[in-house]
C-alpha cells in the first residue's frame, strides 16, 4: 500500500505541462444555474476550461478525446461548509482530530495548517466527486473559529488552494454559550474583538506573506501571524481579552480583507448579523447556517449577505431552529438571496459528498404542493459556483466558464441521484486516482470463502 | 426459529432438575404480568381503497409493473397486475407514474427519546449510570410529541419503526416498536404483538463511558466480562422462577432487569446488539451460545461484510448504514457495498437511521447501497430486491412479518404511495397509509400531523 500511495503521489506531482483535452458526447452541466447541455463539450488546456457546453471546436491534431456518452460532466462539487481534511476520525482518535482548538488562541488559528491530504477522509471524496471545499475550524473555548481555507481534494501533498479566506465566528446558540452564556455578552464580545483589532490596525507593516507556495496560489490576506504582532511598537491599550495574535488576525476582517463567515440560525440572530453589516459597512459577511433564513428571507436579500445554508434541516433541532423547513433554501432563493449549500455540523468531516443528494432533494421540493425548491441548474449551482462565489472565488472555481480551473467530474448518469457515481474526476486538469482505503477493502473483500493464505494477503 | 428449539430443550432441562428434588406440594404459581404497559393502539378507519396502474414493490423482492394494490379493514385485501378486478364501492386512486410500496421500517430509531429539540430537559435515551440497566424500557422515555416523528412520516414514508435505549451501556434496556401514528401516550402508539428487544452494545461506547471514570468497562475484555457475569446471574435467575412455575411455592424476588434477560433466555425478548467490528461480533455470537439465546440483529454493523457468511450461518440480520465512516475508530473500515454484499451472501441486510434527518431518507440510502452494489458486480440486484432491505428485513428483525414489511394479502396495510421511484433523489412520499388509514396526503393540508410542540411556532403546520 505504500508504494502504492507512493505512486500516487508522484505521479500527481507531475506538472500537468500544456496539456489539451476534450471531452465530447455528455450531458454538461456548466454550474453557473443554467440547465444541463445534451450532446455537450469540454475542452481544458494547461488545467483550464477553455469552452464548455454547447460548444464546436475545431481541435488541434492529437488533442486527447474522452467520449462521455451516455454519462454527465460538470464542475467538481465544492463543499460550501466542511472540516475537510482536519479530522480522519471524529471521536477518540488522539491525533487525527484537528477540528477544534481548546488553547489560548483563536481567531488566530489558520487551518491550512492542520489539513492533511492524506486524509483516507480527502480520498473517499474525491472519489465521489468532491474536488474543492471550505474548510472551516470549529469555535473552541472562543466564539471565534479561526481561519478557514479553500482545499482541493487532488491526491498530491499541495492541498491549500486559498490560505486564510476567512474568519469563522459562532455568533447564534453556540456563540452565546462561548461567550458565557447569552447572546448579548457574544456581542459584546465580537465588537469588543473588533475595537482590540482596530487598535492594531496601525502597526500593519509591508510585509509579505511568507507562504510557501507556488505564484497561483498567493492568498488575498497576509499572514497575520508575524512580526508586526510582536515588533517594538506594537503596543496595546491594558484593556484587553484577546492574546495579540488574535486581535492581529482580525485586523483583515475589520478591513473587509478577509471574508467573515458567521453562523447563526435562529431569524433574530440572523438580523443581529445584518445589523453588524450596517454597523461595520467594511465586513464582508457570509451568513452560515441560516435554518430560520426564510422568516426574513427580504431582508438577508437588501442587505446582499449569502448564505451558506444546510441545505434540508427540517427539524426543531434547537430552540435557534423551531422554523426550520426543507424549504428554507427555496424560500431565500425566490427572495433573491445569494444560496449555497453546506454540510454545517452534519457529517463535515467526511460526508461532503452528501451535498449532491440533498441537492437533489431540493430539486425533488418543486413538485411538493406548498413547498419551495429549486431548479436542477441552481441546485448544481449551489454546491458548485455559488460557495465559490461567497467568498469571492467564483472567478477561479466552481463552474465550466472559460479561465476557470479545469475541476471536472464525468458522472456515471445525473449527479444529483446518489446512486450515480463519479467515473473520473479531474482537478486542475489533472485526472485524479479513485481509489480508497474503502474500495481496497472492497477488494479484499468481495469473495468470503478460505483461500490458501489469510485475507491479510489478499492486496 | 431453528434456535427457539434451542430455548425449549434448555428450558426443559431445568425442569427436568427441579423435579428431581422431593418436597411436600406448595402452593401454585402465580404468574407474572409480562405485558404490563399494554398497547393502547387503535387502527383509524380507512376507504376500501385500490391503487392501479402503479409500479408495485411488494417488499419480498417482486416488482409489478401496471400493478393493482387493494386494502381495506386495515389488511392488503389483494396484489396483481391490471387483471385484477376493483371490488364494489372501492375508493379508486390513479397510480400511473407513482411507485407503491410498503411502509419503510427502521429499525434503528432514537425518536421520543432523544427528541427535537434535542436540549438536555429531553435528553432521554441513555441510563449511563451503569453499563448493566436492562432494567429500563425504551418506551418509558418516548415523548410522543417528538416533531420527529411526522417528518419521518411525511418525507421518509415510514410507518412502524423501533425506538432503542442509547448505547452508552453494555445493556441499554428494552427497546419498543412503534407504529408511526400520532399519540397522546407511548401506548397509542405501540405495535400490538411487536415482541420487545433488549439493546445490548459491544465496543468503544461502553468502554469510554465507563472507562473514561475509571469504572468497568475500560476495555473491551472488560465490556465481555461483564455481560458474561451478568448473563450467568440472569441464567440462575430464570433458573429460580422456572422452578418456581413448575412447582409452587414461594414466589422468587422480582428483578426488573433480570426479568428482561430472562424474557432474552426464553426466545420471549429479541437481542438487538450495537455491533461494529467483525470480530466483536464473533466475540458476541459467542457468547449468545454460551448463554443460550439468539442475537437477531447487529445494529451499526459496518464490518458485517467481512462476515458475511457467519451472520447468515447464525441467522443474524445485519443492520446497517450505506455510506457513514470513520467518525469513529470502529467505523474506520466502513464501505459503501456493505449492504449490498451482505445481502449478496445469504445474510439479512437491513437499512437504519439511527438518526431524525436520515429517517426521512432511508429509501435514497437504500439506492446509493444498490447502485455501489452493482458497481461492485453483485448479481441479482434490483430495486425491488433492495426493497427487501427498507421493510421486510426489518419486519424480520423485528418479530413481526406476520403482521407488515411485505404487500401481502392479510398482512396491515402500511402502504406508501410515492410521486416517481422511490430510489430516486427526486421522490417523496405522495400519501402513507397505516392499517389502511390515510396519515399523510400531499396534497390535503389536513392530511398532514403537527406535533403539539409546534403548534403557534413559526411554521406550524408547514410541509418541512
Amino acid at each position: 500500500m505504500i508504494g502504492r500511495i507512493a505512486a500516487l503521489l508522484l505521479a500527481a506531482a507531475a506538472p500537468a505541462g500544456a496539456q489539451t483535452f476534450a471531452i465530447v458526447g455528455g450531458t454538461v452541466a456548466l454550474g453557473n444555474g443554467s440547465e444541463p447541455i445534451p450532446n455537450g463539450m469540454v475542452i481544458v488546456r494547461d488545467g483550464r476550461i477553455v469552452a464548455a457546453g454547447d460548444v464546436r471546436m475545431k481541435l488541434p491534431a492529437g488533442t486527447q478525446v474522452i467520449d462521455a456518452t451516455g454519462k454527465w460532466v460538470t464542475p467538481g462539487i465544492v463543499a460550501g461548509f466542511s472540516r475537510l481534511g482536519l479530522a480522519d476520525v471524529d471521536l477518540s482518535a488522539e491525533g487525527a482530530d484537528d477540528t477544534t482548538a481548546n488553547g489560548p488562541f483563536s481567531a488566530s488559528i489558520d487551518a491550512s495548517t492542520s489539513i492533511n491530504p492524506l486524509d483516507t477522509t480527502i480520498a473517499v471524496n474525491r472519489a465521489d466527486g468532491v474536488t474543492r471545499a471550505l474548510v472551516v475550524p470549529q469555535a473552541g473555548k472562543s466564539i471565534f473559529g479561526g481561519q478557514g481555507a479553500v482545499i482541493d481534494t487532488g491526491a498530491d501533498m499541495e492541498p491549500i488552494t486559498a490560505a486564510r479566506k476567512f474568519q469563522f465566528v459562532e455568533l447564534g446558540e453556540k456563540g452565546a454559550a462561548k461567550a458565557g452564556g447569552s447572546r448579548g455578552s457574544a456581542q459584546v464580545f465580537f465588537r469588543n474583538a473588533l475595537r482590540e483589532a482596530s487598535e492594531l490596525r496601525r502597526f500593519e507593516g509591508p510585509i509579505e506573506a511568507t507562504h510557501a507556495s507556488t505564484g497561483t496560489r498567493r492568498p488575498i490576506v497576509r499572514n497575520p501571524n508575524e512580526s508586526r504582532v510582536y515588533g517594538p511598537d506594537a503596543r496595546r491599550s491594558e484593556d484587553i481579552l484577546l492574546t495579540r495574535f488574535d486581535a492581529a488576525a482580525l485586523v483583515p476582517v475589520l478591513q473587509g480583507r478577509q471574508y467573515l463567515l458567521v453562523h447563526a440560525e435562529r431569524a433574530s440572530d440572523i438580523l443581529q448579523v445584518i445589523d453588524l453589516k450596517r454597523e461595520f459597512p467594511s465586513l464582508k459577511i457570509v451568513l452560515v447556517g441560516a435554518s430560520e433564513g426564510w422568516l426574513v428571507a427580504n431582508r438577508i436579500a437588501e442587505a446582499g449577505i449569502p448564505v451558506i445554508a444546510s441545505a434540508v434541516n427540517d427539524l426543531p433541532a434547537a430552540f435557534e431552529q423551531i422554523a426550520a423547513t426543507q424549504s428554507n433554501v427555496g424560500r431565500m432563493r425566490a427572495a433573491g438571496v445569494n444560496v449555497s449549500i453546506g454540510m454545517i455540523d452534519d457529517n463535515d468531516t467526511r460526508n461532503l459528498f452528501m451535498e449532491r443528494q440533498y441537492a437533489g432533494n431540493l430539486v425533488g421540493l418543486q413538485r411538493i404542493p406548498g413547498a419551495t425548491g429549486v431548479s436542477w441548474g441552481e441546485a448544481l449551482a449551489m454546491i458548485t459556483s455559488r460557495p465559490a462565489e461567497a467568498i469571492g472565488m467564483g472567478g477561479e472555481i466552481g463552474s465550466l466558464e472559460p479561465g476557470r480551473r479545469a475541476d471536472l467530474v464525468i458522472w456515471s448518469g445525473d449527479p444529483l441521484e446518489g446512486s450515480s457515481a463519479a467515473d473520473q474526476v479531474y482537478i486542475d486538469g489533472v485526472e485524479q486516482p479513485l481509489e480508497t482505503h474503502q474500495t481496497r477493502l472492497l477488494q479484499r473483500y468481495r469473495y468470503l470463502p478460505r483461500t490458501d493464505l489469510p485475507t491479510a494477503y489478499r492486496h | 426459529m431453528s434456535n427457539r428449539g434451542i430455548f425449549a430443550a434448555t428450558a426443559a432441562a431445568f425442569f427436568i432438575a427441579g423435579c428431581a428434588t422431593t418436597k411436600p406440594p406448595e402452593a401454585p404459581a402465580v404468574h407474572i404480568n409480562e405485558d404490563p404497559y399494554p398497547s393502547t393502539y387503535v387502527r383509524y378507519p380507512g376507504a376500501l381503497t385500490v391503487i392501479r396502474h402503479a409500479t408495485v414493490f411488494t417488499g419480498d423482492g417482486q416488482q409489478i409493473n401496471d400493478g393493482t394494490v387493494v386494502f381495506g379493514d386495515g389488511v392488503i385485501k389483494a396484489v396483481g397486475g391490471p387483471e385484477l378486478a376493483s371490488p364494489a364501492g372501492a375508493l379508486e386512486i390513479n397510480g400511473a407514474g407513482k411507485f407503491v410500496t410498503p411502509g419503510i421500517i427502521d429499525v434503528h430509531s432514537h425518536l421520543g427519546d432523544y427528541p427535537s429539540p434535542g436540549v438536555s430537559a429531553n435528553s432521554d435515551g441513555n441510563e449511563a449510570t451503569s453499563p448493566v440497566r436492562p432494567e429500563v424500557w425504551a418506551e418509558h422515555s418516548v415523548w410522543p410529541q417528538d416533531p420527529g416523528f411526522s417528518r419521518a412520516l411525511v418525507n421518509g414514508g415510514i410507518t412502524t419503526l423501533q425506538i432503542l435505549p442509547g448505547s452508552a451501556n453494555l445493556f441499554g434496556g428494552r427497546s419498543v416498536v412503534l407504529k408511526n401514528v400520532p399519540g397522546r401516550t407511548v401506548q397509542e402508539m405501540k405495535f400490538p404483538g411487536a415482541p420487545y428487544g433488549l439493546k445490548m452494545a459491544c465496543g468503544e461506547n461502553p468502554k469510554r463511558v465507563y472507562g473514561s471514570n475509571n469504572q468497568m468497562p475500560q476495555t473491551r475484555m472488560g465490556n465481555i466480562a461483564l455481560a458474561r457475569q451478568t448473563w450467568i446471574k440472569a441464567v440462575a435467575y430464570k433458573n429460580k422462577w422456572d422452578k418456581y412455575y413448575a412447582k409452587g411455592g414461594d414466589m422468587p424476588e422480582r428483578d426488573l432487569a433480570m426479568d428482561t434477560l430472562k424474557g432474552v433466555l426464553e426466545g420471549k425478548i429479541l437481542i438487538q446488539n450495537h455491533c461494529y467490528r467483525a470480530d466483536e461480533m464473533a466475540n458476541m455470537i459467542d457468547m449468545s451460545k454460551e448463554f443460550g439465546y439468539h442475537i437477531t440483529a447487529f445494529h451499526h454493523a459496518v464490518e458485517a461484510y467481512k462476515i458475511a457468511d457467519l451472520l447468515r450461518d447464525n441467522d443474524i440480520c445485519a443492520v446497517m448504514w450505506a455510506d457513514w465512516y470513520g467518525f469513529k475508530m470502529e467505523a474506520y473500515d466502513a464501505i459503501k457495498e456493505n449492504i449490498p454484499l451482505v445481502h449478496n451472501a445469504g445474510a439479512c441486510a437491513i437499512v437504519h437511521s439511527d438518526d431524525p434527518n436520515y429517517i426521512q431518507r432511508l429509501n435514497q440510502e437504500a439506492a446509493k447501497a444498490l447502485g455501489d452494489g452493482i458497481r461492485a458486480g453483485i448479481p441479482n440486484l434490483s430495486e425491488a430486491v433492495a426493497w427487501e432491505w427498507l421493510s421486510r428485513n426489518p419486519a424480520k428483525a423485528l418479530g413481526i412479518l406476520d403482521k407488515t414489511g411485505t404487500l401481502t394479502a392479510g398482512k396491515g396495510a402500511d402502504v406508501v404511495m410515492w410521486n416517481g421511484d422511490p430510489f430516486s433523489d427526486y421522490s417523496r412520499p405522495e400519501r402513507v397509509w397505516i392499517d389502511g388509514a390515510e396519515m399523510y396526503d400531499a396534497n390535503n393540508p389536513k392530511k398532514r400531523p403537527v406535533s403539539d410542540f409546534e403548534l403557534g411556532q413559526p411554521g406550524e403546520g408547514d410541509v418541512k
